[in-house]
């Protein structure tokens, strides 16, 4: 009795929450047109895992966006509007961001939106947004691909005008730890991945500007995501005797064979890129020595980050801005200063769309991660990346540079 | 050479916690004609279970190894099997019971949605005991010292004392379980309602207890690989037993589903394919991409032709 009960209001609270879902999209979109009076509404979307695994990023992103937002509504940076944010909950999941993506472009107060954490959510949400005219800006998308579509080596192509990011991409990682690499005076690499697009894509560029500057790679391993046991590949690597292995893909897996690595003996660094530049990954097992690339300088040094994390810190937010907040910071930012341009002749929201993207190409300005601006595929203009080690149980950065 | 017997441990130490896994499947299996898909997540609760005894002995880290290996490690698996068993017999009563003279379709959907609710369940629900640590994503498991991250090198091979621990753990357990089959009045019955499930009944075999045997042992040695995988991987997560539990399911069906001595044989068999395939297959399709095409492989020419599994014409002995 008990059990049924139980199952009809797990019912009930379903179909509640798929209906006032359904609704609220359409009541914010028909209760935008009256409000647009003296001060217009323009809103500007977040697509970012809110909750789940990752939602520490996620709400770091959201808040940072929200900062800005806030920031240009206090000094009146677009006179006569006023910025809204709308954030909503992707799981880190393709299938939920393009609804996401969706549920915004139906809204025709929405005139960007930053995000995606995920380069796997924003294969979902860029044709949706793109079919509705909105500016897209991810603070963390790394896939080359995304920008200068699947043959980006050979025949760069953009395949969505609307996309945009403020972080460096996995082709400038690879070539960064393999320009590291070689000036430590390391000859001999063995690489492993984890067979997915970022992992596959991060060895395949490492290997080859690797092997242009002189060195060996001395064999090349793959292991399954879902493994736990990787002592097999361990030995089959140790005979090739490498003096570090680098790995592509995320610290759930490189934690564990960092660990699994040292304990066969095989006691060797571990690099990985930005998928393993993340606490949990010493908590799983990495051990001192291991090594990670990640996009961008260490905020915290930075003198032009200095006014995002007061402002961050002021602002009272309860989640801390985490990787990419800086990032996500100068996303909106570079958003607003489209909507600059393009809101100040615009009599509604919708109808500046088109005119943000093409705005977009010449926003330039000192953001809190440097100089934000953008090529002719959307991508950052900025290549500063950072090489950290793992030293007392704790990341370290050990050099910043520019890649070469 | 050296790699050779390298790769043998590596791979008879995969075997082993394939083989300890899969004699829970094949057990059921060979009782109520059951897959239990659910399996996988009893070797996962096991290790949650090992892990929570663990935190409420206070979090030991600094005991010595003697003091590790006699007293910490016995407890943290009798607080394993303990959890394990409660959920199996718990899963059993709930939700195959009902549903024993239902279509066979219907206890296996069942099992895989216990499969899908306990996964979820530690999932969400670990972390709120207070003073544990979230199971959103994987925990590292206690060290056991004198065994976690210790080796023994034997001439170029290194062998892992976790990998000593996991051969040996199944190496007392098929002991136990060739005693508990042939030796004990419950195993005695388990042969027999496996056999003949009304013909036992008329002999006066409680069938229902027999069942509940059944799902016991099997999650009792689940409880025993989930303690082996936390020490030789050093992290515990409430995925651990989806590709385990699915793993297990092949080596049991290697080696003939509803024999247990096949179950051990198609562990080892299977953990072994799967380390050599990574070392001794030349060319591009033997790389450690492909070892697990290779097991497949292999799985799918027993099969073809001896459907009835490795050791699986022996219908007289399962159990």
């Amino acid at each position: 009795m008990n059990n049924r009960s139980f199952k009809l209001v797990g019912v009930a609270l379903v179909a509640a929450s798929l209906a006032f879902t359904g609704c609220g999209s359409r009541t914010e979109a028909s209760t935008g047109g009256s409000t647009g009076g003296a001060t217009k509404v323009a809103k500007i979307g977040v697509i970012a895992p809110l909750s789940g695994d990752l939602s520490a990023m996620g709400l770091g992103i959201r808040n940072s966006v929200d900062l800005a937002i806030r920031q240009a509504n206090d000094t009146n940076a677009i006179p006569g509007w006023k910025l809204e944010l709308a954030a909503e909950d992707d799981q880190a999941t393709p299938d939920v961001g393009k609804n996401a993506a969706t549920k915004l472009a139906s809204d025709d107060q929405v005139v960007g939106v930053v995000g995606t954490l995920n380069s796997g959510v924003a294969q979902s949400t860029i044709p949706v947004l793109d079919a509705a005219k909105i500016v897209q800006v991810s603070p963390a998308n790394t896939n080359p691909a995304l920008t200068r579509g699947a043959d980006y080596l050979t025949a760069p192509k953009r395949p969505n005008a609307n996309y945009f990011r403020t972080c460096t991409t996995d082709d400038v990682q690879g070539p960064f730890a393999a320009q590291y690499l070689l000036g430590e005076g390391i000859k001999k690499v063995a690489t492993i991945h984890d067979k997915t697009p970022y992992g596959q894509g991060l060895v395949t560029e490492f290997a080859k500007a690797f092997k242009a500057g002189g060195g060996e790679v001395v064999d090349a391993e793959t292991i399954n995501p879902d493994d736990d046991n990787f002592s097999s590949v361990i030995s089959k690597v140790q005979t090739a005797a490498p003096e570090v292995v680098y790995y592509g893909g995320v610290y759930s897996e490189a934690g564990p064979l960092s660990k699994q690595m040292k304990g066969a003996g095989l006691k060797v660094p571990l690099m990985g890129g930005d998928g393993i530049y993340d606490g949990n990954f010493i908590k799983l097992g990495g051990a001192d020595g291991d090594l990670a690339t990640s996009v961008g300088a260490p905020v915290e040094t930075l003198d032009s980050a200095k006014a995002f994390l007061e402002g961050y810190q002021k602002a009272g937010f309860s989640e801390g801005y985490s990787a990419y907040g800086a990032y996500a910071y100068d996303a909106a930012n570079a958003i607003i200063n489209a909507l600059k341009v393009s809101l100040a002749s615009a009599s509604d929201a919708k109808s500046a769309r088109q005119g943000t993207i093409d705005a977009m190409a010449s926003v330039s300005f000192e953001g809190a991660t440097g100089k934000v601006a953008f090529d002719q595929y959307g991508d950052s203009v900025s290549r500063v990346l950072t090489v950290y080690a793992v030293d007392g149980g704790k990341w370290v950065a050990k050099k910043t540079g520019e890649l070469q | 050479m050296e790699l050779f017997f390298q790769q043998l441990i590596n791979g008879l130490s995969l075997g082993s916690l394939y083989a300890l896994i899969a004699v829970g499947y094949t057990v059921v299996y060979g009782i109520v004609q059951l897959i239990n898909f659910a399996h996988g997540e009893i070797f996962m609760i096991g290790a949650f279970g090992a892990y929570a005894t663990w935190m409420v002995l206070g979090q030991p880290t600094d005991w010595s190894a003697p003091l590790s290996i006699l007293v910490l490690l016995p407890v943290m698996i009798i607080g394993g099997i303990i959890a394990s068993v409660t959920v199996a017999l718990l899963t059993e009563r709930l939700a195959y019971r009902p549903l024993r003279n239902a279509p066979r379709l219907a206890p296996l959907i069942s099992a895989i949605g216990v499969s899908v609710f306990l996964q979820e369940f530690v999932r969400l629900f670990y972390g709120r005991i207070p003073g544990f640590p979230d199971a959103k994503s994987a925990i590292p498991f206690p060290v056991v010292h004198g065994i976690s991250g210790e080796i023994i090198q034997l001439g170029g091979v290194t062998i892992q004392m976790s990998a000593v621990f996991t051969v040996g753990a199944l190496v007392v357990c098929t002991v136990f379980l060739w005693f508990f089959v042939n030796r004990t009045k419950t195993g005695r019955a388990m042969v027999a309602t496996s056999q003949d499930p009304d013909t036992a009944r008329l002999m006066g075999i409680n069938v229902d207890r027999v069942i509940m045997a059944a799902f016991a042992v099997g999650a009792g040695l689940a409880a025993i690989a989930g303690v082996a995988h936390g020490l030789s991987y050093g992290n515990i997560g409430f995925r651990m037993g989806f590709l385990a539990g699915l793993k297990a399911f092949t080596a049991a069906v290697l080696g003939g589903i509803g024999n247990i001595n096949g179950a051990v044989v198609g562990g080892l068999v299977l953990g072994v394919t799967e380390a050599m395939a990574t070392t001794f297959i030349p060319g591009q399709f033997g790389s450690s991409a492909w070892k697990d095409v290779w097991a497949f492989v292999l799985l799918i020419l027993v099969l073809v032709f001896r459907p009835q599994g490795l050791l699986g014409a022996k219908v007289v002995d399962r159990a």
